[in-house]
């Protein structure tokens, strides 16, 4: 029997893989990854809490993640692009030019 | 009759004001008439007011509520009596006659207009002095006489600091600061004094104080009556606070004819004059104003009789006059005072604008052993000064003959004998330094010649702009029986006894004797030319007296000096040592913390995330501990 607690941890393991390729990765695309790894993460955990108290609220807000994280990634896509364009690279190293 | 307090009031303000608009211009001699004619105009009201006191009474408006806190309330109202009425009218008389008198004065001199400026506000902080009807509004108006003065006797604040042998007031802004602060002593003591009032009871009306004297604790009394006069001291330059109004006279002349001789330091006395019924209460404090008056009245002639200068003779000599009128107000004399304080605002401030015409053809010299024969050059002058020193000596008709003999006469009806002996002495010495003065500058042999000098009379309408004066100082003593009959319907009589009456021509003769005693005296000595004795000048007292008894030496070494020494004390080893070094320190830790905090601005996002991550999970970490605490 899958109770609601299995989905929670794999919730919450999702978000830990997620939260380390944040701290982790050097590529700005592999972050771009582990962002959505981390909302998705997110999104299990609204839309099993949300069956489990028969309560419809949950899973409107997952929904409203999935929409939000489309336009970010089309936005962020496209901005990775012109990055790219501009310096050759994606690499989080290369870009220190606010270094104090 | 509220409008014409308001103009007595505020045209003087008002002229102000329109000065300092000009106050960064070359000279516009606009501002000069336009306060001259508000000063004129404030003078009429003055006028018609005291006409309207003397047929209808006082005149009492309030402007409107000033403080109320609490209990506490004090408007700021006008009480226009008997004595204000008097006050009003010989500030705004002379005060007229002085402005116009600067025009000429001050024609050459670059910050014309701020002078004006200067000079009217003056004006305004007097009037509100002598017309408040509080004591908190005489503070205001005390305070602000103080401020003026600060800024007159500073006019001249470019000229440079020299030492006591070339000049003994060292500079004019030496001499500005310490009439300020001298006057900051004294008004310490004058606060504390009002404090005391409002302590006991609860009011600072004038009407409410003196209504509430006769039920006092006399003790209380006393202490509040010495406090009072302290700030009087101040103000008055009586003794030990003395030395600023010497040094004043490094302001412009018409400063020192306004300010220092006819209006200002009259205040302390119009104090006491004001709180009459207060000191009559405390016969013990007014025996001590009569004795310290009588003691300055001596003591300052005595410093008049040697000195070389012009200005500083005629400062003594305002000295030595208020303590004359002390002495007659501590005796109870009350319209006594007040009437000498009028008569010789008039041929004090003739004498000293008469120093001023000297000083212009001159070229500011004012060293009388340099003059001599002048009368050729200056004959209204010359006139102007010699009836001045007439009636400053008091010889009859003139008006100081009349007021000093009437003090003389109360310090013999009170049985002070000590004190008349002494007054009767200085009224001597009054007539020799005056005549010493008026006979070295203007008579005898040309002593400047040699020094190139090329005397000239002052402007026509300058010497027309002080007849006022000179005729008052003629006229103003046949004036006694209607002005004790106008001010005693305010202040308290003072009736003769008949032991008066009867050596009243006795002692009216002494008195002249001894004034033309100081006169012919004078005339042996000084009239025919300046023959210098070395042998009197290299003696002792002659030296003590040229010094002023060495007291300005004396208060540097005793006060200033040490003062200094603690200042520094306190600026290098607290000051520095603490106080900086606690706010500095503040500011290097917080810098060095900048510093080393600084190195984690990468400017890698990465690095970023990382603390951010880190900062999240402590987070969830407190609040996983806080709630495992539940």
């Amino acid at each position: 029997m899958i109770t609601l607690n299995h989905y929670l941890i794999l919730s919450g393991l999702l978000f830990a893989i997620g939260l380390v390729g944040v701290v982790r990765r050097k590529n700005l695309l592999m972050l771009f990854f582990a962002t959505e790894i981390m909302l998705n993460a997110a999104n299990l955990a609204f839309a099993a809490t949300s069956s489990y108290y028969h309560d419809l609220t949950g899973q409107m807000f997952a929904f409203f993640i999935i929409a939000v994280a489309a336009s970010e990634v089309a936005v962020g896509l496209g901005l990775l692009i012109l990055l790219y364009k501009k310096y050759g690279s994606i690499n989080l190293d290369d870009f220190t030019i606010m270094k104090g | 009759m509220e409008n014409y307090v308001y103009i007595a009031l505020f045209a003087p303000l008002a002229g102000s004001l329109f000065a300092a608009l000009f106050s960064q211009r070359p000279k516009a001699l606009v501002t000069g008439v336009v306060t001259s004619t508000l000063l004129f105009i404030s003078f009429v009201a003055s006028v018609i007011l005291l006409n309207h006191v003397h047929h209808e009474g006082a005149v009492h408006v309030t402007l409107m509520d000033w403080i109320s806190a609490g209990d506490m309330s004090i408007p700021f109202g006008f009480n226009i009596d008997q004595v204000t009425a008097v006050m009003m009218t010989v500030v705004t008389l002379v005060s007229t006659v002085v402005h116009v008198y600067s025009n000429g004065y001050m024609d050459h001199d670059k910050s014309f207009n701020r002078f004006f400026s200067y000079l009217s506000a003056f004006v305004f902080s007097m009037m509100v002095l002598v017309m408040s009807d509080n004591f908190l509004g005489l503070f205001i108006g005390w305070e602000g006489v103080g401020v003026c003065s600060w800024l007159l006797i500073g006019f001249w604040y470019h000229k440079a600091d020299v030492t006591r042998d070339v000049n003994p007031s060292i500079s004019p802004s030496w001499a500005a600061n310490e009439a300020f602060i001298m006057n900051r002593i004294a008004d310490l003591g004058m606060l504390v004094g009002i404090f005391l009032i409002y302590w006991n009871i609860g009011s600072l009306q004038y009407a409410d104080v003196f209504a509430a004297v006769p039920s006092m604790n006399h003790g209380m009394l006393v202490t509040i009556g010495i406090f009072l006069f302290i700030g009087a001291m101040g103000k008055s330059a009586q003794f030990p606070l003395h030395t600023w109004l010497a040094d004043a006279m490094e302001g412009p002349t018409p400063v020192s004819a306004l300010i220092h001789a006819a209006t200002m330091v009259t205040a302390g006395v119009y104090l006491v004059i004001r709180a009459n019924p207060l000191y009559s209460a405390i016969p013990e404090v007014s025996y001590f104003i009569a004795v310290l008056g009588t003691f300055v009245a001596i003591f300052a002639a005595s410093m008049a009789l040697v000195n070389r200068d012009l200005k500083r003779i005629i400062a003594y000599s305002t000295l030595s006059q208020l303590g004359y009128m002390f002495a007659a107000a501590g005796l109870g004399a009350y319209w006594v005072a007040l009437f000498h304080l009028a008569a010789h605002a008039f041929f004090k401030a003739l004498l000293f604008l008469g120093a001023g015409n000297v000083m212009h053809a001159m070229d500011d010299e004012l060293d009388i052993f340099k003059m001599g024969g002048l009368k050729k050059a200056m004959r209204w002058t010359y006139l102007y000064m010699g009836l001045a020193s007439l009636a400053l000596a008091g010889i009859w008709p003139l008006a100081g003959f009349f007021s000093k003999d009437t003090i003389l006469e109360a310090a013999f009806n009170e049985h002070t004998y000590g004190i008349w002996l002494v007054l009767w002495f200085t009224a001597g010495l009054t007539a020799f330094y005056s005549f010493r003065q008026v006979f070295l500058t203007f008579a005898g042999d040309e002593r400047y010649k040699p020094l190139g000098f090329h005397p000239h009379e002052v402007q026509k309408y300058v010497l027309w702009a002080l007849s006022p004066l000179a005729i008052l100082a003629v006229i103003f003593g046949w004036f006694k029986e209607p002005f004790m009959e106008f001010v005693t319907q305010f202040l308290p009589a003072y009736e003769m006894s008949e032991h008066t009456e009867h050596n009243v021509v006795i002692l009216t003769v002494v008195t002249t004797a001894i004034a033309l005693g100081g006169i012919i005296f004078a005339w042996m000595r000084y009239y025919k030319g300046l023959k210098r004795d070395e042998k009197v000048e290299q003696s002792l007292p002659y030296r003590i007296l040229l010094n002023q008894y060495y007291i300005p030496i004396l208060y540097e070494r005793v006060f200033s000096k040490p003062y200094a020494a603690l200042s520094k004390v306190f600026w290098e080893d607290v000051d520095q040592q603490v106080v900086d070094a606690t706010v500095d320190g503040i500011a290097s830790v917080i810098q060095e913390s900048g510093d080393s905090s600084r190195k984690i601005q990468t400017g890698n996002l990465s690095d970023y995330l990382k603390l951010m991550s880190g900062g999240a999970l402590v987070l969830v970490a407190l609040v996983l501990f806080a709630a495992m605490q539940n």
